[in-house]
């Protein structure tokens, strides 16, 4: 029968450390289980491996995505172009190494942008008492928004006065992160807000205030770095999110243009040609899923590592 | 309980009232005319006419106004008079929210396209749910082995892949080497004879398949989750130890519970199936709601598009109304005050 004491030592750990046992800090705790999560350790082999095919492949790789050639049009893959060459001849793997570029920057900005959103509404409504009722009904009502319908029509509606307004593509380029990222804050703000709610009714927080910290350095210092962990989670997922709205839109023939390839636009372009060229409709969706399956898998790890419970194990 | 159904029908409505404002606000603060689609040789005068006569000179609110009292009021109206063969009012000259592009009652065309969408969402929906729960309880039972694994692996494929991929690689594989399915959805098709109903049975496999996919990957991961939470639980071993089965235990005792949030999320997926339809349509050529929506955007026909989408989040509102509601009914622990 263990004594109080013995419980209590084991419970809490009062030794000092070990000789030879380094300290460790939190963060290195977390990429110590994150590294233990087979699937997460997959997924981010394979993000790194999309997003440096996207980021250098254009450079490394010789031929011209724009490059017309109509006698080269609708061939199966052969060694000069290993992924087959489009209708009018345009080399595939060139479109699909830029289309990526595309995509993953609309995921990541759009992503940003609504990480930003939702954290911010998350830690006003959280910490300050007055505005939590009306930020939580806003956060409510754009909940039942029917989102997919309405950017559609957002998009359809906006797109030529952007297009007059910065041209063509960063016009869309803009209207479409920014759509993406004002309908895709809401889960971020309910978490953070939970997770604030909590934070601020801790001594660390009080003691904050009572040595006289400014509320804003109070939010920025203390109650931020608290909360990161349901962000960085959130921040995983709305890249997968984002990357599959915009798929999607330009899958419906309303994001780009068709002179300026991502991967849901390349397979819009494709899906005319399955009879002739089923390949090129493969190789942008496989870029897809394997985008969109590394940052769930990624997320998934985040999640885990960062729960102290999994981690104690 | 029947206090809190009450209220949240009572936030519901403002709910709907707010979101037919932002409908409307979006579509009446975008650039461009109405009377843009028209020919150009039409003398101005007219032109201010047919504006005139649309309602197009009346002051925003006016016109929002208007609107909400054909969507709420009117358009029930014209749905309860053709169910029971009524004639409230002066149900003859009763106003209408009329498509530019076709000139008939919106209403009316969403009501001819509804069957397309329904029997394709209906059927892998059913399909979804009927493969889902069974997957995860077993998953759940018998965490980490194979059957898990691999249970998890096609789960995340379903939830990582998008319909419009899936979609595409079904008719690649289905139709365009193999043959066996069309690659399009027949909407004429009348089933009368065995051979028919094997011809419809054809049409709606891919575009079921694909979609029951993607349903049952959420689902099952859900149920997997929710099922490994309650085995763990101090009721459980007591269900043991008092001498159950374990076919008992699972099916009567730990399914039970943790079916509970399960059918919640059913319930708030499905206005998310109804906009999943929208791409699905598109690849597989169906003439539902969802094609019909796109359409109605290409033509810049404002009324349509005001409906469909406000039918829509209509949906949302409800469902979501639903999952509180029967969250409340099933699991008595809860109590909302």
């Amino acid at each position: 029968m263990a004594t109080t004491q013995e419980r209590v030592e084991e419970q809490v750990d009062l030794q000092p450390a070990r000789p030879g046992e380094k300290h460790r800090s939190l963060s290195e705790d977390v990429w110590r289980q994150f590294k233990r999560h087979k699937g997460a350790m997959i997924g981010l082999v394979l993000l790194a491996i999309v997003v440096l095919a996207s980021v250098i492949g254009p450079f490394v790789y010789p031929l011209d995505p724009y490059d017309i050639d109509t006698s080269l049009a609708n061939m199966n893959p052969t060694w000069t172009h290993p992924m087959g060459t489009d209708n009018l001849g345009r080399d595939v793997m060139a479109r699909v190494l830029i289309g990526g570029r595309i995509s993953l920057a609309v995921g990541f900005a759009a992503m940003l942008f609504g990480l930003f959103l939702g954290t911010a509404v998350g830690v006003i409504s959280g910490f300050f008492k007055k505005f939590d009722g009306p930020l939580m009904r806003v956060t409510d009502l754009f909940l039942a928004l029917p989102i997919l319908p309405l950017l559609l029509v957002v998009i359809m509606l906006f797109r030529e006065s952007l297009k007059d307004a910065f041209g063509e593509n960063v016009g869309i380029f803009i209207l479409v992160v920014f759509i993406i990222g004002v309908t895709s804050w809401m889960q971020t703000a309910r978490v953070v807000r939970g997770e604030v709610l909590a934070i601020k009714e801790e001594e660390f927080v009080l003691a904050a205030h009572s040595i006289g910290t400014r509320k804003r350095n109070v939010v920025m210092r203390h109650i931020l770095p608290n909360v990161l962990s349901p962000v960085m989670v959130s921040a995983a997922l709305g890249v997968a999110s984002a990357v599959l709205t915009e798929s999607a839109l330009s899958f419906l023939g309303l994001g780009f243009p068709a002179d300026f390839p991502t991967w849901g636009r390349l397979l819009f372009d494709a899906k005319g040609y399955l009879q002739l060229n089923p390949m090129r409709a493969i190789w942008p969706g496989v870029m897809i899923c394997l985008a969109v399956m590394s940052v769930n898998f990624i997320g998934d790890g985040i999640r885990d590592a960062l729960d102290p419970k999994a981690r104690s194990k | 309980m029947a206090q809190y159904v009450i209220r949240r029908i009572l936030f519901a409505i403002p709910t709907l009232v707010v979101i037919s404002l932002i409908i409307f606000a979006i579509l009446d603060l975008a650039p461009g005319d109405p009377t843009s689609q028209l020919p150009l040789t039409l003398p101005a005068e007219v032109r201010e006419q047919i504006r005139e006569s649309l309602g197009f000179n009346d002051p925003f609110i006016i016109q929002w106004l208007k609107w909400m009292q054909l969507m709420f009021i009117n358009e029930p109206l014209h749905i309860i008079d053709s169910i029971f063969n009524t004639c409230i009012g002066d149900c003859e000259s009763r106003a209408r929210i009329i498509s530019w592009s076709s000139r008939a009652p919106a209403v009316d065309i969403i009501f001819q396209r509804l069957p397309q969408t329904l029997w394709v969402l209906g059927a892998s929906f059913v399909l979804g749910i009927l493969i889902a729960i069974p997957v995860g309880i077993i998953s759940a039972y018998k965490q980490y082995s194979a059957f898990d694994n691999i249970g998890t692996f096609v789960t995340m494929i379903g939830y990582s892949a998008p319909t419009f991929f899936t979609g595409i690689l079904a008719i690649i594989v289905f139709s365009v080497w193999l043959g066996w399915f069309p690659s399009f959805y027949d909407s004429t098709l009348v089933v009368n004879s065995w051979d028919t109903f094997l011809a419809h049975v054809k049409q709606m496999a891919m575009p079921v398949a694909v979609l029951t996919l993607f349903n049952t990957a959420a689902l099952s991961r859900f149920t997997r989750a929710s099922v490994l939470d309650n085995l763990n639980e101090d009721y459980v071993r007591t269900a043991r130890s008092k001498g159950l089965g374990e076919t008992m235990v699972v099916t009567t005792h730990v399914m039970r519970n943790s079916l509970i949030p399960v059918v919640t999320l059913i319930a708030l997926q499905i206005p998310g199936i109804f906009a999943g339809a929208i791409i699905t349509e598109q690849i597989f050529r169906i003439n539902g709601l969802g094609a019909l929506l796109i359409t109605a955007i290409g033509q810049a026909d404002v009324p349509m598009v005001q409906t469909l989408t406000f039918m829509f989040a209509f949906l949302i509102v409800v469902f979501n109304l639903i999952a509180d509601v029967t969250y409340g009914i099933l699991d008595p622990r809860i109590r909302y005050d």
